[in-house]
């Protein structure tokens, strides 16, 4: 398809060399007559010799810009609209100036680079993890994994390394995307470092993990006890500790999941006995990006049983040649799959390493008082909307109270059903609550609704005027 | 010979604490929306709606600053960044322009407000550009279903390793088929999914061409082989022509095959992961196409199979309708049910698309040849260098998009080391080189890799400062080895990080090892 022997180019403005004069000093000084003799390693029949029928180049900005945006602008947002969905991925506000570094040039494009070459970065990969450390109340924190759900399968294979047992307990309340990322973690019973995953149930009398039960799976041969704080059904964990207790008493691990943007109010899992705290980053500064937003980390105390086991990679302080300066290295990096292929632990790659920077931007600018004002603001706006639901005939809160920013709607008492609810409610320009009655069967036709401090009121206002019109 | 004037470079020095060490009490950053007084009146204070043992009652000590504290902060570290504001020819990751424009698409509420649980007809100009992203991909590997869910090229390992687990369950052969082949020369995180999924590793050595032979992959594939996952053209240019006789042997045997095209920007246009017969492969949208990497991610590992392991992807998949409109399926019965939740980085996937789309057909080829081109170039003059020389010096032909060098004469000759001259490099503004993956088969070795984006007269720069470099190695080694000197800090004390009395990763255990008072 070369135009020419030579393969001259075409001028594009993403390639300088695509212009003839520094094309062609290079073919002169490399020695190349014909472009094909630089592939002259590849066989000729491996070489792809059909047509491509390919979309057209669209080389342009203007063009390539007016292309795409209209097909996006098919999409409804859920800034246009009313958003009640959570479930994995929250809308918060996220301020302007997390945007505005996130967007630097500085930082979105650069590789990994190191301790000389982008100090700046580094320290920020620094301050994430130090400000995550101080939200959690743990002192070793590693850089970011993809998603809380990769974060929490992590862990779990952390603690079966630790203890060499090979059984994790989970709460049913578990939120089933994730519970389908950790299963794909913990493996297949066939092959090596297969890890049981032991459902433990839920009261249905207030959405908390059943200690009886619990303490019924409980034995030697538990690696770890895996808990969310709050639950993907919203309920706070209010017997933590007892939880934490029961489980160090048969020497199993105590892996908290927390969402980090409710630690100005709720308890800090390291002071109910998180042995291995793991969460979201997605509520500290990102968009949801459609799910392109999800983000995790692994934070536990300091101490080497824990972080000989970390499989991620992690900047540490450290000094310079000149006394007083400060630097930031990576740390434990001979374990990890870099440094060791198959025989580190687990395994890392690129990451989401960019949103450390809006995830630091976030934590700073909220400071204690900030952490703990939108906490006050989301438990009141969710009780209050929870609250109002239940004045609707036919709708009831599951658990009434204990939740902190999402809940569990139940419709039965309106003989409808969520899906046809929420299709109702979409033509109201309202996104309902996410559909829990395939995954969660016993909870009859409810919904899980999210209420963040995006949420005024006026808004909470509109949204029970249509669930009560629509359930009528 | 050095071609360029040497220009005058320093970085940026804040010496910016860290934001923990800034600030004062009560000063603030962002105030949360305020409750209405009907909310508080229906509700009352939020403290109540906590139950006593769940209350927070020590505040996490964050910093406490204006807004534009905060902001100027985040600005110095930015500056303080030197990543690709000077010459960044880092080899394996294909450092490219990351169109601006994707910044503006990316960033407006029809992408970045979009809920990913929302209604299908709420999403479908999302659900459009992923399905039309899938079918350019297909062209150009020749494969019949991409995926975008894996975070990154390890995901997208991962992906394939869980794949073949599910593959090889469903005909009820996992339990014997436990091994998975690579070879030394394959990225690590082939080998280290593959054993975090379960597999047994065969990793097979390099020979004299530079690949491993016929012979040796012959010996290892048994009723035992799950799959063989490997990368051709590997990351020192080497291009593995039995390629196609491998895919045959491990196909015989039962196994699969996936292609790691990590080191596809070379070869786009050429070769087609399908005609070679492999059933599954791999691009990473954030290196060959054009997406910005974000010092690590967010990224995407674009996984493709054939027909044959389609009933095996992870979910949510994009499906159409008979209307033309999408769908979005949630996972396959027997398939891997999720690598990671949602549908993946889904701007990244946009801006991958637009991207391609820039380029068109003919852009990608064009890509590709200066890539080589310029590779070859770079050879040329870097062999110049007195102290370099060519990794895997006897393996003929010319080199793909890549090349592995040494310092090793260098090296032996003025006790300068690789690292040193990699430091030293951020001296003239010229980002960290790229040394080698685990193992290193080379002395001192660097891997540059020029791509398309970097005009002839900054690799020339870039050759200019390393060809300094070196000339400093021998007449004032101290200055080498001492580097940097033009950096924002001086040379890290790395011993430090590997003492579990000392390493500290977050200022909280900083503080305690070290004793520093607030």
């Amino acid at each position: 398809m070369s135009k020419n022997k030579s393969g001259l180019p075409t001028p594009h403005p993403f390639m300088a060399n695509s212009a003839a004069s520094s094309f062609q000093e290079m073919l002169s000084v490399a020695k190349v007559n014909d472009i094909e003799e630089l592939f002259e390693q590849i066989p000729q029949d491996h070489k792809f010799a059909g047509e491509w029928n390919f979309d057209a180049a669209l080389p342009s900005e203007a063009e390539l810009y007016k292309h795409l945006t209209r097909i996006l602008r098919k999409n409804r947002s859920a800034e246009e609209n009313l958003n009640f969905l959570g479930a994995g991925c929250w809308q918060h506000y996220v301020p302007a100036i997390c945007d505005e570094m996130v967007t630097r040039t500085e930082y979105l494009t650069p590789v990994w680079g190191t301790p000389s070459s982008d100090h700046g970065r580094n320290q920020v990969w620094f301050e994430f993890q130090s400000l995550i450390g101080e939200l959690v109340g743990m002192e070793f924190v590693g850089l970011p994994l993809y998603s809380f759900g990769t974060a929490g399968g992590h862990a779990i294979r952390m603690a079966a390394r630790i203890n060499s047992r090979k059984k994790v307990l989970i709460p049913e309340s578990l939120d089933p995307e994730r519970l389908a990322v950790f299963k794909t973690y913990c493996g297949f019973k066939e092959l090596s470092g297969f890890i049981e995953i032991v459902p433990v149930k839920f009261d249905i009398n207030n959405g908390r993990i059943d200690l009886s039960d619990l303490k019924s799976k409980l034995s030697s041969d538990v690696a770890a006890v895996y808990f969310d704080n709050p639950n993907y059904l919203g309920i706070v964990e209010s017997q933590a500790q007892e939880i934490a207790d029961l489980t160090h008493a048969v020497g199993a691990e105590v892996i908290v999941g927390v969402d980090p943007i409710s630690l100005g109010v709720l308890s800090s899992p390291s002071q109910y006995g998180a042995d291995i705290v793991v969460g979201t980053t997605q509520p500290l500064g990102v968009h949801m990006n459609a799910g392109g937003g999800v983000g995790g980390f692994i934070a536990t105390r300091d101490n080497e049983k824990y972080a000989r086991e970390y499989p991620t990679l992690q900047v540490s302080l450290t000094g310079t040649s000149v006394p007083g300066e400060m630097a930031f290295g990576l740390t434990l990096f001979e374990q990890s799959s870099y440094g060791s292929r198959e025989h580190g632990k687990d395994w890392t790659g690129n990451s989401v390493y960019l949103w450390t920077v809006a995830n630091a931007t976030y934590m700073s600018l909220l400071g204690p008082i900030g952490f703990s004002e939108i906490g006050n603001t989301i438990l009141q706006r969710s009780h209050y909307a929870a609250k109002k639901l239940a004045e609707i005939p036919g709708v009831k809160i599951t658990w009434g109270s204990g939740f902190f920013k999402e809940f569990v709607v139940n419709f039965d008492g309106t003989k409808k059903k969520v899906v046809d609810i929420n299709k109702r409610l979409l033509e109201k320009n309202i996104f309902g609550g996410k559909d829990l009655s395939e995954d969660f069967p016993h909870l009859g036709q409810s919904a899980l609704f999210c209420v963040t401090e995006i949420h005024t009121a006026q808004d909470i206002q509109t949204l029970i005027n249509a669930v009560a019109e629509v359930t009528k | 010979m050095i071609k360029s004037k040497i220009r005058k470079y320093h970085a940026p020095v804040w010496d910016e604490p860290l934001v923990m060490q800034m600030g004062k009490e009560g000063r603030r950053g962002s105030i949360a929306p305020t409750t209405e007084p009907e909310i508080v009146a229906a509700i009352g204070q939020a403290t109540d709606l906590i139950s006593k043992s769940m209350r927070r009652t020590t505040a996490p000590a964050l910093p406490e600053m204006s807004e534009f504290e905060v902001q100027r902060h985040y600005l110095h570290l930015s500056q303080q960044t030197l990543g690709m504001m000077g010459i960044s020819l880092f080899g394996t990751c294909t450092m490219k322009y990351n169109p601006r424009v994707n910044e503006r698409i990316v960033y407006q509420p029809f992408v970045s407000e979009i809920h990913p649980l929302q209604d299908p007809s709420t999403m479908q100009g999302i659900l459009e550009i992923v399905d039309r992203f899938d079918r350019l991909l297909r062209k150009l590997s020749g494969l019949d279903k991409f995926v975008f869910q894996a975070g990154g090229g390890a995901d997208a390992a991962y992906t394939q390793a869980c794949i073949t687990r599910a593959y090889h369950a469903s005909r009820g052969e996992l339990a014997q088929r436990n091994e998975i082949i690579t070879t030394a020369q394959a990225h690590p995180c082939n080998p280290a999914t593959a054993a975090a999924a379960g597999f047994k590793i065969i990793t097979l050595a390099l020979e004299e061409d530079g690949f491993p032979s016929v012979e040796a992959l012959k010996s290892v594939v048994s009723e035992r082989t799950a799959a063989l996952m490997v990368n051709n053209p590997d990351d020192i240019g080497i291009y593995n022509p039995n390629i196609k006789e491998w895919v045959d042997i491990v196909h015989a045997a039962g196994g699969l095959c996936f292609y790691d095209h990590a080191n596809f920007n070379g070869v786009m246009t050429r070769i087609r992961a399908a005609d070679i017969g492999f059933d599954a492969c791999m691009y990473m949208l954030h290196k060959t196409f054009g997406g910005p990497k974000g010092g690590g991610g967010p990224a995407v590992g674009a996984y493709g199979c054939n027909e044959k392991l389609i009933p095996f992807l992870p979910g949510p998949i994009v499906e159409t309708n008979k209307d033309g409109t999408f769908y979005l399926r949630a996972s396959n019965p027997q398939g891997v049910a999720r690598i990671r939740e949602f549908l993946g980085n889904v701007p990244t996937v946009i801006r991958a698309y637009s991207w391609t789309r820039a380029m068109g057909i003919e852009g990608l080829r064009d890509a590709a040849n200066i890539s080589v081109l310029a590779n070859n170039y770079m050879e040329k003059r870097l062999l110049e260098i007195p102290g370099i020389s060519k990794g895997m010096p006897d393996v003929k032909g010319r080199r793909l998009e890549m090349t592995r060098y040494s310092l090793g004469d260098l090296t032996s000759q003025t006790g300068v080391s690789c690292i040193d001259i990699q430091n030293r490099m951020t001296d003239f503004g010229v980002d960290a080189y790229w040394l080698s993956h685990e193992p290193w088969f080379i002395p001192e070795p660097f891997t540059p890799e020029a791509g398309e984006l970097w005009s002839l007269e900054d690799i020339d720069y870039w050759i200019d400062v390393l060809e300094t470099v070196c000339n400093e190695a021998r007449t004032n080694p101290e200055i080498v080895k001492t580097a940097p000197h033009n950096q924002v800090v001086h040379k890290q004390n790395s011993t430090n990080l590997s003492d579990p009395e000392k390493w500290a990763t977050t200022w909280r255990a900083y503080k305690r090892k070290y004793k520093v008072k607030d």
